[in-house]
């Protein structure tokens, strides 16, 4: 674990020996990382090394199609009302993947809003877990769109369907819907390769605003965006964890040649 | 070797005469349909007024009319429907997102690809076996309803697959990442998305249904009925119809009604099957510009 005793936050999650199946591919190899909580952590690497794979371990996507194997321990650290930490196995199959997306929420890399009015999209995660009080769910919802940057955009029109929102609002959009659920990690695939240069930055500094509030993992392709957004950054290389440090000595300073190679622009 | 200008050349006269050949037959298929139009229009309209729709068949043609005819076809029809709406759409949302891909489900596909294709009267007599001999339906409105929700059922199956396939994968994923469970990603997305395609197809099933002769003669459908199914809570013979007695009762249909007419010598009879089956091509035409209606709505509302 990089420079452990220099970084407060406790560990949110810890990938032990963690490999990845589809089929009979590997796709991740032997990870071994610690998140920290309310950290913002990069995942970076060329096409293909597994990034969106290993993203998709945490909300175990990947039970949705036949054939997955998780191999190895991904452990989700929650403190408990007791103020003692509870440990919970993600991939184990007795965790329910139900659950586990409960508590851990994803943004997609194209925006995929619902067809269905701006509110529902944001109110829908709520719903699921029960809610019904209209005055709730409005207070609910108004709180993730403030959240995601988007409330005085979209306050007068909130009955309208999604898909007359722009692109960049539409991942905002997404954005809100991931935070009303209240998560303890928000998962991003290269939640900006869709969208325009302004859109890009909208979201980028609203990952900076949320890193208060909630555990980001997220996977780019955008080095400079990686740099300027995360307080970590793990590489990965053909389904290898290569590298994993702060951002700043992984950018400036990196252990591994391979690394330094990638970050130069020298392939990827 | 030809010069480009007579590569052109030849390219142009190839583009001309599949162009005439093209437009002369399509000419052709329009005036067939315009004159069959025309036919049943000339000997049709001329009888075609409130008399001829609230009246019941007579032996006389000109005091004859298709009362009995059209309410049988609209009840039969609402029996279909409610046949066949629940059971094809939950099949086709099954197989499309339920069943793992295996060779079962994949024998199961094949097979209702065939089915679409079973002459109706193969229907009529399965029918004829299972539920007016075994499950003792009798001549009735259910049986033909739920004979005719047989004949459908492929139809609605596939119709709904294709408009749940067509749904893109990331909108399911969207909804699976929030936490939803499989039977709620069908019931608050794919179901929602998908219904126009689902109504679309219905109703084109319903108004092939609605058409279907052979089926219903062969489960015994009546020719000749001067009745009307017992309304629900009215008083008949001094005694109270209970809501789902109309179900049991003998029927006949527009095509039926038709049929008869049609088989009968003299003009006088053969003009009342012409104005009948006016009735028939407007319901039918009106339930496939319903089905075109709701396809350009959902195709403005619903896109990802
Ligand atoms: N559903 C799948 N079935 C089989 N192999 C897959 C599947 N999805 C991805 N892979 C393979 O797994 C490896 C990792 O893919 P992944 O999508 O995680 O890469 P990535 O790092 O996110 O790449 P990119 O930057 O292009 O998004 C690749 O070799 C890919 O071909
Ligand atoms: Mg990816």
């Amino acid at each position: 674990m990089p420079d452990a005793d220099l970084d407060p936050r406790p560990v949110k999650a810890e990938v032990r020996d963690f490999s990845f199946f589809y089929g009979t591919f590997q796709a991740v190899k032997n990870v071994s990382l610690s998140f920290r909580e309310k950290a913002v952590t990069a995942l970076i690497g060329p096409s293909g090394c597994g990034k969106t794979t290993l993203l998709r371990c945490f909300n175990r996507m990947h039970d949705l199609y036949p054939g997955n194997r998780y191999q190895g321990d991904i452990i989700l650290h929650s403190a408990t009302d007791g103020g003692s930490t509870q440990h919970l196995n993600i991939v184990s199959p007795k965790t329910s993947p139900i659950e586990m997306r409960m508590r851990i929420s994803m943004v997609f890399q194209k925006p995929n809003p619902f067809p269905k009015s701006i509110f529902e999209n944001v109110a829908y995660g709520l719903r699921l877990r029960g809610l019904r009080s209209r005055r709730d769910l409005e207070g609910r919802v108004e709180a993730a769109l403030r959240n995601a940057a988007l409330w005085d955009e979209v306050k007068d029109r909130l009955n309208q369907n999604a898909y007359g929102l722009s692109g960049g609002q539409q991942q905002r959009l997404c954005i809100a819907r991931a935070l009303a659920v209240e998560p303890e990690i928000v998962l991003f695939d290269e939640p900006t390769s869709a969208l325009d240069p302004i859109a890009t930055s909208k979201i980028e500094e609203l990952i900076d605003d949320l890193r208060e509030r909630v555990t980001i993992l997220i996977v780019t392709h955008n080095m400079q965006q990686a740099a300027r957004v995360s307080d970590y950054t793990a590489f990965m290389y053909l389904g290898e964890m290569i590298e994993y440090d702060r951002t700043a000595k992984v950018f400036q300073n990196p252990g591994k040649p391979l690394t330094e190679q990638y970050i130069s622009g020298r392939f990827g | 070797m030809l010069t480009t200008e007579q590569v052109i050349a030849k390219g142009r006269l190839h583009d001309r005469v599949f162009f005439l050949v093209g437009l002369t037959l399509t000419i052709i298929c329009l005036g067939t349909l315009a004159v069959l139009l025309y036919n049943l229009l000339a000997a049709g309209l001329p009888r075609l007024n409130l008399d001829f729709l609230t009246s019941f068949p007579s032996r006389r043609a000109a005091k004859a009319g298709i009362l009995s005819a059209w309410v049988g076809s609209v009840l039969v029809m609402l029996v279909t429907a409610a046949t066949a709406i629940p059971l094809g759409v939950a099949a086709g949302v099954y197989l499309e997102e339920y069943a793992r891909k295996n060779w079962f489900t994949s024998l199961i596909e094949v097979n209702i690809a065939n089915l679409a294709g079973v002459p109706s009267i193969i229907y009529g007599l399965m029918a004829l076996g299972l539920l007016v001999y075994q499950f003792r339906f009798g001549q009735s409105i259910l049986t033909g309803g739920v004979t005719l929700a047989f004949l459908i059922l492929p139809i609605v199956i596939v119709a709904t697959r294709e408009a749940i396939r067509a749904i893109p994968q990331h909108m399911r994923e969207a909804a699976y990442a929030l936490g939803a469970t499989r039977w709620q990603v069908v019931k608050d997305h794919l179901l929602p998305y998908s219904s126009g395609g689902i109504s679309t197809g219905v109703i084109i099933a319903l108004s092939r249904a609605i058409g279907e002769t052979a089926p219903l003669v062969t489960i015994g459908a009546l020719t000749y009925i001067a009745f009307l199914p017992p309304a629900p809570f009215s008083t008949v013979e001094g005694r109270v119809v209970g809501p789902t007695e109309w179900l049991m009762s003998p029927f006949t249909v527009l095509p039926i009604q038709m049929f008869n007419w049609v088989s009968r010598p003299g003009d006088d009879f053969a003009a009342n099957a012409a104005a009948a089956g006016i009735v028939l091509m407007a319901a039918t035409l009106s339930m496939n510009l319903v089905a075109i209606v709701i396809r350009a709505r959902v195709r403005r509302r619903v896109k990802w």
